[in-house]
């Protein structure tokens, strides 16, 4: 990566999203919430990629959601380019989408199979008023197709004529076709063959230089993650639990669960692998319907102390400019 | 240690299973042949659609005819070849001598029984043992899995429990009889990683305990590197390399293994260092091309490799590979 600079492209404030629970067939009860994001700040810098790791059900894909504003969050804020986007109506909201695109995990359900490839990627064109006629639009839907690798011979195909990878391909150009400063990635590998996964990721990181984007990359695969973010943040269970540079979260990860989730990624080595330290943490993930008191992770910790039981670890410890954690044994 | 001078529990013998729909015959396992000595790991890597669940799936004829069918080999277990047993005599090895653990914990339980029936079904059926016994039996199985209050757990449902604890019922259905041999096929594919690494942990403890051996069918090179004596690596229903986890991570020899180490990204490499996919896209099993199948996709291809197949050749101790080309 290049150097860069160093302003802020999104800050995300207390972001939280809690969706209620109801009982009851008429008179419907109200009896408490799924915190999925409980409260989350973090900020993505122009021109960097920040990863978003955790495991199923830690509320990753929905604080991608959120920013999106595909799920308004229920409180806090999310500032796109100095701007709170969560109180935009829907005209205003508009002019930002074209700003902020998404790529979705699955590329067998996020394509419209009754559309063409071309009119799929080229939606976003004619809402967005960006093209005038007829040639103009074949010549920009040719050249996003050749963008993304695929040939532009293959535009007038139906997605299920086109394997995963390549539908993935079409999902990124859809995603370009409004030249977009931020793209959430939202597990756009973790559906594909390795060998195709790596052709994907280099294309991730061709585009991101050609264009000068900026990534939120929402994985759980933690060495893809590190292979292409600048910064990551780890999450567990509706919170950020550890915020550092790639370099620094990988070499000194502050946090148990950070520690237990490198240590239960296996290397593609068999000496180094059968020989390196194993933290290996017991149980399973708790509900974010009734999340464990004090710090979320304390039930499955194994250095738990009684403060971990009683005080959830927050606002955290910054350890330096590049490493934030949020854990009570960290002094 | 595996002593391999020993007869291998299970030999596999040009095994071929295809798949004949409208569109043509899908040569889903084309000619493989291996062998799997007593408490030995062996690990089958590939992408989707390289056939090793099919291949997994033959030893114990589960596949679905029509339109699958093992058109020829030999999967000798024991000393007698499973391919010419009778249904009966096949159902008496299924579940008893030879397990399988499968991919989808969600959707490989039985959702109108309880968690105890599915797990004693294997042992009131093969062992003959009473039904007081057989839960005495359960409920410790579910304990050695580590399931949270297994006597609880023998009258829930599967629907009640998680992703993971579904597996541990698995591995514990897959572990009652003591088999000779268990199949895992993807286990740990759908969990995430601190589950991955608990389960992964569990099976090779249990499988050491009792002496059984292990094939391991996973697309994760990590997996196979932690946990495999020896890797059979699959492409488009052939086997391209086989050899010791230690010499295929060290030396791999085929274009294809080479490039599926180059494709993922490690957590302990440099971070400069970008990876090199492997280009194209994978075989369409009904068109394969002529020669060998890989070489569309191939950086080190010859005019021989367009032309002919290669055989699997021996190239050092425990190493094989089938490639007409030497790259290193």
């Amino acid at each position: 990566m290049s150097i860069k600079p160093k302003n802020s492209l999104l800050q995300v404030n207390n972001l939280k999203k809690y969706y209620p629970v109801y009982t009851g067939m008429f008179l419907k009860k109200k009896i408490g919430d799924v915190r999925a994001v409980d409260g989350i700040s973090f900020e993505i810098l122009n021109g960097e990629t920040l990863g978003l790791v955790g495991e199923s059900g830690c509320g990753k894909t929905t604080c991608g959601r959120s920013i999106l504003q595909l799920d308004p969050p229920t409180s806090g804020s999310v500032i796109f380019q100095g701007k709170d986007i969560t109180q935009l109506r829907k005209q205003e909201l508009r002019a930002i989408r074209k700003k902020i695109q998404v790529i979705f995990q699955d590329p067998f359900g996020s394509l419209n199979p009754r559309m063409t490839a071309r009119n799929i990627i080229g939606e976003l064109l004619i809402i967005h008023g960006m093209t005038d006629n007829k040639t103009e639009y074949h010549e920009q839907t040719d050249h996003l197709f050749m963008s993304v690798g695929l040939d532009p011979a293959m535009a007038d195909r139906y997605p299920h004529e086109f394997s995963g990878g390549q539908r993935q391909r079409i999902g990124i150009a859809r995603a370009l076709s409004v030249k977009p400063e931020l793209i959430v990635c939202d597990e756009p590998v973790s559906a594909l063959d390795v060998s195709i996964q790596a052709q994907i990721i280099n294309l991730l990181q061709d585009l991101q230089e050609r264009f000068q984007l900026t990534y939120l990359f929402i994985a759980h695969d933690l060495a893809v993650v590190r292979h292409l973010s600048d910064r990551v943040a780890v999450m567990y269970l509706g919170n950020i639990v550890e915020i550092a540079d790639r370099a620094e979260l990988y070499i000194n990860p502050l946090h148990p669960y950070t520690k237990a989730l490198f240590s239960a990624v296996p290397i593609p080595d068999p000496e180094i692998e059968r020989t390196r330290e194993h933290l290996l943490i017991f149980g399973e993930v708790g509900s974010p319907f009734h999340p464990p008191a004090g710090c979320k992770f304390h039930p499955r910790c194994p250095f738990a102390k009684s403060v971990c039981r009683e005080e959830p670890p927050f606002p955290g410890k910054t350890i330096d400019d590049n490493h934030w954690v949020a854990c009570h044994l960290i002094q | 240690m595996i002593d391999r001078t020993m007869t291998p529990l299970l030999e596999v013998r040009n095994l071929q299973t295809h798949f004949f729909t409208d569109q043509g015959i899908i040569r889903a396992v084309n000619g493989i042949s291996y062998d799997l000595h007593e408490g030995e790991t062996l690990g089958i890597v590939g992408e989707s659609g390289c056939g090793k669940s099919i291949s997994a799936f033959s030893i114990l004829r589960l596949i679905p005819n029509p339109p699958g069918k093992i058109v020829n080999g030999e999967v000798i277990f024991e000393g007698t070849d499973l391919l010419q047993l009778s249904d009966r005599e096949m159902c008496a090895v299924r579940g008893n001598k030879i397990a399988m653990i499968f991919q989808e914990p969600m959707t490989s339980l039985n959702p109108v029984l309880t968690i105890g029936h599915q797990v004693m079904e294997p042992m009131v059926l093969h062992q003959k043992i009473g039904k007081k016994q057989a839960i005495q039996e359960s409920i410790q199985l579910l304990s050695k899995v580590q399931l949270s209050e297994p006597e609880a757990r023998m009258n829930s449902f599967p629907h009640q429990l998680s992703g993971g604890m579904r597996q541990r019922v698995m591995i514990a259905m897959g572990m009652s009889c003591k088999p000779k041999l268990i199949i895992a096929d993807e286990p740990t594919t759908a969990l995430d990683v601190t589950i991955q690494a608990q389960l992964l942990e569990l099976m090779k403890g249990l499988t050491r305990d009792i002496g059984t051996a292990l094939i391991l069918i996973t697309h994760n090179l990590g997996i196979v590197a932690r946990y495999a004596d020896r890797v059979l690596v699959m492409y488009a229903g052939r086997i391209v390399e086989k050899a010791t986890a230690k010499k295929l991570y060290s030396s791999p020899s085929h274009p294809y293994t080479i490039g599926l180490l180059a494709s993922v990204p490690r957590l302990d490499q440099d971070l400069k260092k970008s990876l090199s996919p492997i280009e194209g896209q994978p075989p369409d099993l009904l068109n394969l091309p002529k020669g060998c199948a890989f070489h569309p996709r191939c950086r080190y291809r010859i005019p021989k490799c367009f032309t002919q197949s290669p055989e699997l050749e021996q190239i050092s101790d425990n190493h094989e590979k089938a490639c007409w080309v030497d790259v290193h």
